[in-house]
């Protein structure tokens, strides 16, 4: 339980860290460092997104799977590492 | 012009009309079974026969009414929450988050995705690696390729008795043909069993020509019509001209009149852009002009005689070997280069004759066998004679601007490359192919090139400037491409070729002006003794008092040869 709030906390202090958010599989936020209405907004539409790359990814080989999906926008980036439960969303700012 | 071809076919080639009506039925044939022939058969016992005990089926295809489909994505306000969890309520939704935080699964889940986002992180915070490098400079770079060519095809003569292949021309739209005048340019060299023919190759095919010309005499040289691809106009040896038309086949479909044609061979025939496009002129050493109009061949439209004194005078003709006329420049200016080693350039539309010679350049010591302008700067032109090429400036009458160094074999043609001012190609009697860059080298040509063992006569560039077609001797068209460097154009090329002309022009203008100002002192000088000559002459005396000194002169010189002898008497008459 510590090591959890650890990790997350390393997590945010890493440069350029904007929000982290832990979604569950039926995309309801467990933890989240953003404000709720943005939260509920991420959440929603990155599990549809990894829900589609996902399958993206099985449907040309079965053998695959998705392990990381990177999203870089003009602003920042978001990272999503994606598992069978639960998701972890984190928003950057990348370094220029 | 509107060229047009008419397809002919009379009308009793035609066939008979048909001509329908109606008829009642008719009854043919009407044949009765005749049981006679049954005996001709037998029945046949047991007959197999497949048959097939299946469901039958039908199938049949019916266009149903259109099912619209549409793809949306639903936009997940909140919702996943399980039944007992009402999302307005934050109290539940808390207790919610924190069982599951409280689950193992999550915590090492969240471990392990934390370490590979972390990872991320890192990376992204490290470097940039969607960072554009380069983006400012330019995505084209510059080859710097050993500039060379390469042979590509070869067109052989097909006759046994090989002529020398005079005059080359492409094919005006997308240049995969190749016409080739072929003649014999030594005085009565042509044997009975030479073949006149001329051959129009296509590019592909080096085996077999494509098309065979047929003249009443050699072809000395050939020209595409550039806005009708299906005509050719040909000078021969015995002067007279003709044109074909591809369609209708490999005899000319006129030719001049003997009485009206030149008298000399034919060594340059040039399309003028006319509203027509049927009007060409034609050169040849008889010191003659002429412009034809190919619908109308018994006779030239206009002459002009080559005289250097403006007379007419046919005698005292140049005799003509190059043309050369640019009509993006001004189509009413041509210029020749004559046997003589002059250049005249002149004017069509003069109103006299006379005026119709402008000026002269002088420089070369034999025939001028090239002579074109620079397509991108109408000014200077380029001239191949004897065993130079020279480049000229229009305004500089007494020299060339530029030349080369004296080869040691005759050059015998050169053309500009149509897409880069400062390249031009040259071919010599010892079967060389030089290309020159003079803004790259000025001594030496910057690609020389062996092409084959016999002299080579004739050039020509393609108009996009990657082919190049030269002729030999023996007949042989070689085909070659040269590397891209030399047919791109670079950057500042037309900056640095502007400059070096102008460069060039200037310095033979300030010789030409210190030549004549040398040549004016020199003629003050001699006038000014030639005053003093005749100061002098002033002061001597009249005719008669003139008469008296020499009398006087006379007596005194007769005295003194007396006295003379008198004295040598005396002396003998002594001794004695």
């Amino acid at each position: 339980m510590a090591e959890v709030e650890e990790t997350l906390k390393r997590i945010q202090g890493q440069k350029g860290v904007q929000g982290i958010i832990i979604v569950n599989a039926e995309g309801i936020p467990i933890k989240t460092t953003l404000d709720n209405s943005s939260t509920v907004q991420y959440a929603g539409l990155i599990h549809q997104l990894v829900m589609k790359a996902r399958t993206t990814v099985r449907d040309i080989d079965p053998q695959n799977d998705l392990t990381f999906l990177r999203v870089r926008s003009k602003k920042n980036e978001i990272m999503i590492a994606p598992d069978k439960d639960y998701f972890l969303i984190v928003i950057q700012n990348p370094s220029d | 012009m509107e060229i047009v071809h008419v397809y002919t076919k009379k009308r009793n080639e035609f066939g008979r009309q048909c001509n329908f009506s109606d008829r009642p039925a008719e009854l043919h044939v009407d044949i009765l079974p005749d049981p006679s022939l049954a005996s001709n058969f037998i029945e046949r016992d047991p007959c197999d026969i497949p048959i097939q005990c299946t469901q039958e089926m039908s199938e049949h295809e019916v266009n149903t009414e259109r099912f619209e489909s549409d793809t949306r994505g639903i936009n997940h306000v909140e919702g996943g929450w399980p039944k007992d969890v009402n999302p307005q309520e934050m109290e539940q939704t808390i207790r919610f988050r924190k069982k599951v935080e409280k689950d193992e699964h999550y915590f090492s889940t969240i471990m392990q995705l934390g370490s590979n986002m972390e990872h991320c992180i890192k990376q992204n915070n490290a470097i940039n690696i969607y960072q554009e490098y380069f983006e400012e400079e330019e995505v084209v770079e510059e080859s710097e390729e050993q500039p060379s060519a390469k042979t590509i095809n070869v067109f052989r003569d097909p006759n046994e008795i090989k002529r020398t292949a005079t005059c080359l021309s492409w094919h005006p739209d997308g240049s995969c043909k190749l016409a080739v005048a072929y003649s014999s340019l030594g005085f009565q060299n042509i044997s009975p069993d030479m073949s006149y023919d001329s051959y129009i190759w296509d590019i592909e095919n080096p085996n077999k020509p494509e098309m065979t010309l047929k003249p009443v005499s050699l072809l000395v040289c050939l020209e595409y019509n550039p806005k009708d691809s299906h005509i050719l106009v040909g000078g021969s040896y015995n002067g007279q001209i003709a044109y074909w038309d591809t369609r209708k086949g490999s005899q000319p479909v006129e030719m001049s009149t003997i009485e009206h044609s030149h008298r000399d061979p034919v060594y340059k025939v040039i399309w003028l852009q006319s509203k027509t496009g049927t009007d060409t002129f034609s050169a040849s050493t008889d010191g003659q002009v002429l412009w034809w109009d190919i619908r109308k061949m018994s006779e030239p439209t206009e002459r002009l005689v080559l005289d250097p004194n403006k007379k007419g005078n046919l005698d005292n003709a140049l005799g003509a070997i190059s043309l050369e006329l640019d009509y993006h420049f001004v189509p009413t200016k041509f210029m020749v280069g004559t046997e003589q080693g002059l250049v005249v350039s002149c004017n069509r539309k003069a109103k006299t004759p006379a005026e119709k010679i402008v000026c002269t350049y002088s420089g070369h010591h034999g025939p001028i066998y090239a002579l074109q302008r620079n397509p991108f700067f109408p000014k200077n032109f380029l001239t191949v004679a004897d065993w130079t090429a020279r480049i000229w400036s229009e305004d500089i009458k007494e020299s060339s601007i530029m030349w080369t160094k004296y080869h040691m074999a005759y050059l015998s043609d050169g053309c500009w490359s149509p897409v880069r001012p400062s390249v031009f190609f040259t071919v010599k009697m010892d079967g060389t192919l030089d290309v020159w860059d003079f803004l790259f080298k000025q001594n030496d040509p910057t690609l020389s090139l062996k092409v084959c063992d016999e002299a080579l006569y004739s050039l020509r560039v393609q108009d996009n400037g990657r082919f190049l077609a030269c002729g030999s001797q023996l007949g042989t068209a070689t085909l070659l491409e040269i590397s891209p460097g030399l047919c791109t154009l670079q950057r500042n090329e037309k900056a640095l070729a502007t400059a070096m002309f102008e460069r060039e022009t200037k310095r033979e203008k300030i010789l030409e002006a210190r030549h004549r100002e040398m040549r004016l002192k020199e003629r003050s000088r001699s006038e000014q003794s030639k005053d003093e000559d005749t100061k002098e002459g002033d002061g001597e005396e009249s005719v008669e008092e003139l008469a008296t000194r020499t009398e006087a002169e006379f007596y005194e010189i007769v005295e003194a040869e007396l006295k003379k002898r008198a004295k040598e008497q005396e002396k003998k008459v002594r001794r004695d």
